[in-house]
């Protein structure tokens, strides 16, 4: 049965899909959804333990044996992926119960837990998967689904958002298949470890260049880095609550994940940092995401608005580590993949509690809420302090790990970019703290007890991005071990 | 160089048709049209790239010799049932942007999303 | 008792340093479960308040001794880590006994003030006085960062207490201000101090010293002074008068106990342990700060000579009286050090003095302006009377503490051979001179504009500024038992003993 682990972690969402549309019920396919969730993240934990005493796993689908057949990789760079993701998901399934019922017609609550199934089943797949085209496949999975989550948002403006994400996703996704075929072409495998040593050798070969550059330019679409981010404000704003919760903490992080496995796995740092300059690119456009994020943000009148867009800096952030290409920037990077999805999961439940109580997300009608709210208050300003970075919450230990590798590299604009989007995080977090306090509340509010499932998830991501904040041993260990294991394959 | 890979330079004009007409179009269904020529160009390239020169159908009975590299047939399966799954969903969101709005431009849609908001200051939560 | 001290405070186990830090939460834990009694929620706060004094200055027999205390590690090779040394013992001395003594004054004031969430005001005082333990104790800069933030946003809804939009004008530059400078400057000037050493921990001679060059050592300094906010430097002081929006109790605690004190001890420990005197005298890394804390104390004088309203005028005698103390730290010298940190103490207890003096005048007789204030000292004689103590503690003439740290501040300045920082410090006295004693000059002999109506303020808002201008005086003759315990830093012991 053990030996099956990295195929269950997979297979569990993915059968709870069908089940969920079929059974036709909102309980039964919530139940389905909270235990696929749970079962993943029980896998998780057992795969963790695994590879933290037995090394990296390697197990083929079906008994074909790699490079021809799949094969899934369970290392130290993909479980902490792996734990983080099945984790929110189980937070988001808590979540989702109340917030679902409120927001979503109840003959369609079956089949957005059906669509949650999917998602995480294709993200968890993008994880394990040591196959370059089986990636692809899986990363279509969650595109797909989430494109049809998003779609199930309570206003009309909605299915705008999903279609335009639709476009602009699978032009990106197309670009990736059409990099890995070039890779393909170009060493006749699909298998990531195989490429990675065929490539080796092949530097100053013209396809293979045009293949790194589509593969990280379609991810990037995936990922929403300045300036191919303008799918996501509009899709993680006006996506249902639970939905807006799971992919603004983990989907741009899987894509992230993608990207640094075929960065520097697949085509080896020296290739893509070295030869190419990828890197310079990255500072320069992570500088743009930092400033041009945050600064719009601060302009929003949406909560869900402005925590997208604050997204769009953080992602920056991620890319400036991933930019410098040292164990050090790519270990902070994955620090902030870790402590942002925590985050920013906090504060789009937070939102969608918001939603619930209150009828809406725009600040005006969020005005004095923080009087009437005291705990949500309390919880959002938390998880805004962590957008902020101010310590003792999780967002200070990663931006402390960027500031000292980009330190280390003498990246001084960038490091001065990153202070220059905290102070903005600070301005639109003091919005929302100023709506929320000072505001005379206004007098139309729908107000009932708050469901304590929605209440305990909340708190739980709070507590949990206060804890890494505290204590961030955990998470750096698991992101320096990542980052240690990513630039040896690469090197 | 032309000639011996045409077909590389008739799959890459093809996508660059579709991309251009996703960017430029405003009404969805071209643009749904532009995503599918796109894909389909892609799984072109895959095509021609398992070809290999006097080869057969990659299916082996008594006297074959040369055969085509069956790998690439059968990811670029998998590839249409993506691009189909994908055309489905974009047509069905379609549909539904349709009645909705009443209209398949993306700028009219706009439009009248806009307005929407102005008359409109909160939305009730979906009962 | 002692037995059991002498237990918590063995090098090998330091107990009390956790405790020490402890004690204020608790206090405030017991604040919250107590709100729907008032008066027993007071008690609670002053009994946290006496507890945690009597516990800091039992800590004063071990003040030479290594205590060290590792909390948790937070990063691989960064821990949270608490040590007591001297400036951190004087710091923690000095917020832990005025504490209480502002709680007696809160409770005055608040009730007589009638005003509203009394129990998040006393939860959040008990907040700040546990972070400022935090920073007393820190053994590194990071442990020392954590504290900092958390005492900026815990003053925050204290700042911003009355709610209306003054409050949230005044709250937002507050809070901008100070989290701007730290996270801004602060954070990667601490981040920079740790890739050039290796470590953040405070190091008697100085952590930097052969880490860093003349130029580096320049702009470090400079990214820290200003990094350090709290210390009020010009430009970066504006969030000091914006924080006048606060009560009078909470504007005590942010200028003498709490938050400007954190600023100007952080900028002493950080010139003694993390660059070290020698370092900065003989790379003269200082020298540009050094202009910018002399023209900082003159404006900030000019300006309060210039003010009318009466807290305005004491916060930028605030601003100009931190400047001593960052001129102390830029001097580099042993005996200016050790002005400075006498400087903290005095400051610290005449200005607590002269706010709960204002906040006493404003409760009873609901004047704001100097302009108002003819001839109430012979209603108010009591409150006026230490006021007058108070002020000339601030000035620095005999006989009260004040004149002690000033002089050692020229001491320290005319060793340094800077003549023109020994005029800009007698300059500063003399506008302190003048923006403080028309006050109670006014108070006393200029007669009432119309009959008062009332007498002296309520006991419990006059017995605590009398309490502590009795303070003020005392210092005078303990003024060397106070900074003794600074000569067990090895680059402080040969500080010159008092006249």
């Amino acid at each position: 049965m053990t030996v099956q682990l990295p195929f269950v972690q997979v297979l569990l969402p993915l059968l709870g899909a069908p089940l969920c549309a079929l059974l036709r019920s909102r309980v039964a396919a919530w139940l389905l959804f909270l235990l696929a969730a749970l079962g993943s993240l029980g896998c998780a934990v057992l795969l963790a333990q695994r590879v933290a005493t037995a090394g990296t796993q390697r197990y083929s689908v079906g008994g074909w044996t790699a490079p021809v057949g799949i094969e899934f990789v369970i290392d130290d760079f993909n479980t902490p992926v792996l734990l983080l993701v099945s984790l929110i998901a189980a937070v988001v399934a808590v979540f989702s119960h109340r917030s679902l019922a409120a927001e979503v017609a109840a003959k369609r609550v079956p089949l957005v837990y059906a669509c949650l199934c999917l998602v995480l089943a294709g993200m968890l797949g993008i994880a394990v998967t040591g196959d370059a085209f089986n990636a692809f496949v899986f990363l279509e999975i969650m595109s797909l689904a989430s494109y049809a989550l998003i779609a199930m948002g309570r206003r009309r403006r909605a299915l705008l958002a999903a279609f335009r994400y639709l476009v602009v996703g699978s032009v990106g996704a197309v670009f990736v298949l059409i990099g890995i075929g070039l890779a393909y072409a170009v060493t006749g495998t699909l298998n990531m470890a195989d490429l990675a040593q065929r490539l080796g050798g092949l530097h100053g070969n013209r396809a293979l260049y045009a293949a790194v550059v589509f593969v990280l330019v379609g991810l990037a679409v995936k990922m929403a880095v300045f300036p191919l981010h303008a799918w996501l404000p509009d899709a993680y704003a006006q996506a249902p609550s639970a939905v807006g919760v799971l992919l603004s903490a983990t989907a741009t992080k899987v894509a992230i994940y993608a990207l640094l496995r075929f960065a520097f796995t697949v085509f080896g740092a020296t290739l893509v940092f070295g030869v190419m300059p990828v890197g310079r690119i990255g500072a320069l456009l992570a500088v743009l995401a930092m400033l041009i994020g945050s600064a719009v943000a601060c302009f929003q009148t949406d909560l869900k608005y402005l925590l997208a867009w604050s997204s769009i800096a953080q992602i920056g952030y991620i890319v400036a580590g991933i930019s410098l290409a040292t164990t050090a920037g790519v270990s902070a990077a994955y620090l902030h993949v870790i402590n942002h999805a925590v985050t920013k999961a906090a504060l789009f439940a937070a939102a969608g509690l918001l939603v619930l109580r209150l009828g809406s997300a725009r600040l005006d009608d969020l005005a004095g809420f923080g009087r009437r709210m005291p705990w949500t208050f309390a919880a959002v300003v938390v998880a805004g302090l962590g957008l902020v970075g101010v310590p003792p919450t999780a967002g200070f230990v990663s931006k402390w790990a960027l500031a000292t590798a980009l330190l280390e590299r003498g990246q001084w604009p960038v490091l001065a970019a990153m202070l220059v989007s905290s102070l903005l995080a600070l301005v639109y977090v003091g919005r929302i703290v100023e709506v929320g306090w000072f505001r005379e509340p206004s007098l139309v509010t729908v107000m009932n007890r708050p469901p304590v499932s929605m209440v305990a998830a909340i708190w739980f991501l709070v507590l949990l991005s206060v804890y890494f904040g505290l204590d961030a041993t955990l998470p750096s260990s698991l992101a320096d071990a990542a980052a240690a294991a990513l630039l040896r394959n690469g090197g | 160089m032309i000639g011996s890979h045409y077909v590389y330079w008739l799959t890459f004009a093809l996508m660059m048709i579709g991309l251009y007409v996703v960017i430029s179009h405003g009404n969805l269904i071209k643009k749904l049209i532009g995503l599918s020529l796109f894909q389909v160009a892609v799984f072109l390239f895959y095509i021609s790239l398992g070809k290999v020169d006097g080869g057969t159908a990659p299916i082996i009975t008594e006297g074959t010799q040369t055969y085509s590299h069956p790998l690439p047939h059968v990811l670029i399966l998998t590839a249409i049932v993506v691009g189909v799954a994908t055309l489905a969903v974009g047509l069905a969101l379609v549909v539904r942007l349709f009645e909705s709005y009443g209209s398949l431009e993306e700028d009219e849609i706009l439009q009248r999303d806009i307005s929407d908001r102005d008359t409109t200051d909160r939305d009730g939560v979906a009962s | 008792m002692s037995g059991l001290l002498a237990t918590w405070t063995s090098p090998d186990q330091a107990t009390a340093l956790p405790v020490i830090v402890a004690l204020p939460l608790l206090a405030g834990g017991a604040v919250l479960l107590l709100r729907r009694h008032p008066n027993l929620r007071e008690a609670a706060s002053l009994v946290g308040g006496i507890a945690l004094a009597v516990a800091v200055l039992g800590l004063w027999p071990a003040a030479g001794r290594d205590l060290r205390f590792e909390l948790w590690s937070w990063l691989p090779g960064l821990s949270f880590e608490f040590a007591l040394e001297p400036l951190g013992l004087l710091f923690a001395t000095l917020a832990a006994v005025l504490w209480p003594v502002t709680t007696v004054f809160s409770i005055g004031y608040l009730r007589g003030n009638r005003e509203t969430d009394q129990t998040r005001f006393y939860f959040f005082v008990a907040l700040t006085i546990a972070a400022a333990m935090w920073i007393a104790l820190s053994a590194n800069l990071i442990t020392l960062f954590v504290g900092y933030e958390i005492m900026t946003l815990a003053t925050w809804p204290l700042v911003v207490h009355k709610g209306d939009p003054d409050a949230e004008r005044g709250g937002r530059t507050y809070l901008v201000l100070l989290l701007a400078t730290s996270v801004g400057l602060l954070l990667p000037a601490i981040a920079w101090t740790w890739l050039l050493a290796g470590s953040t921990d405070f190091r008697p001679g100085g952590l930097l010293t052969g880490h860093a060059g003349t130029t580096v050592l320049v702009v470090l300094f400079t990214l820290y002074l200003f990094g350090i906010g709290k210390a009020a430097l010009m430009p970066v002081h504006r969030w000091l008068p914006a924080a006048m929006v606060a009560p009078t109790p909470v504007s005590a605690l942010l200028h003498a106990v709490a938050v400007v004190k954190a600023g100007v001890f952080t900028v002493l420990k950080v010139a003694v342990y993390v660059f070290g005197l020698d370092t900065l005298d003989v790379s003269g890394a200082a020298r540009p700060m050094m202009w910018v804390a002399a023209v900082t104390l003159l404006t900030a004088g000019v300006i309060a000579v210039r003010s009318d309203n009466l807290k305005r005028r004491l916060a930028y005698s605030t601003v100009s009286q931190l400047a001593y103390i960052v001129l102390a730290a830029t001097l580099a010298r042993d005996v200016a050090i050790a002005g400075g940190a006498l400087h903290m103490v005095a400051h610290a207890i005449a200005k607590i003095t002269l706010f709960m003096c204002a906040g006493a005048i404003y409760v009873t007789a609901r004047k704001t302006r100097v302009g108002e204030l003819d001839g109430l000292g012979r209603t108010m004689p009591w409150t006026f009377g230490a006021f007058l103590v108070a002020s000339v503690s601030i000035i620095g003439l005999p006989p009260v503490g004040g004149m002690w740290s000033k002089w050692l501040l020229l001491m320290g300045a005319a060793e340094a051979d800077q003549l023109v920082m020994m005029l800009v410090l007698l300059v500063g006295s003399m506008l302190a001179l003048a923006y403080l004693m028309p006050i109670p000059v006014r108070a006393f002999f200029r007669p009432p504009p119309v009959a008062p109506l009332h007498g002296e303020a309520s006991p419990a808002l006059v017995g605590p500024p009398v309490l502590t201008a009795i303070g003020c005086a005392a210092l005078f003759l303990v003024a060397e038992a106070v900074i003794t315990p600074l000569s067990g830093i090895p680059e402080l012991s040969g500080i010159v003993e008092l006249p």
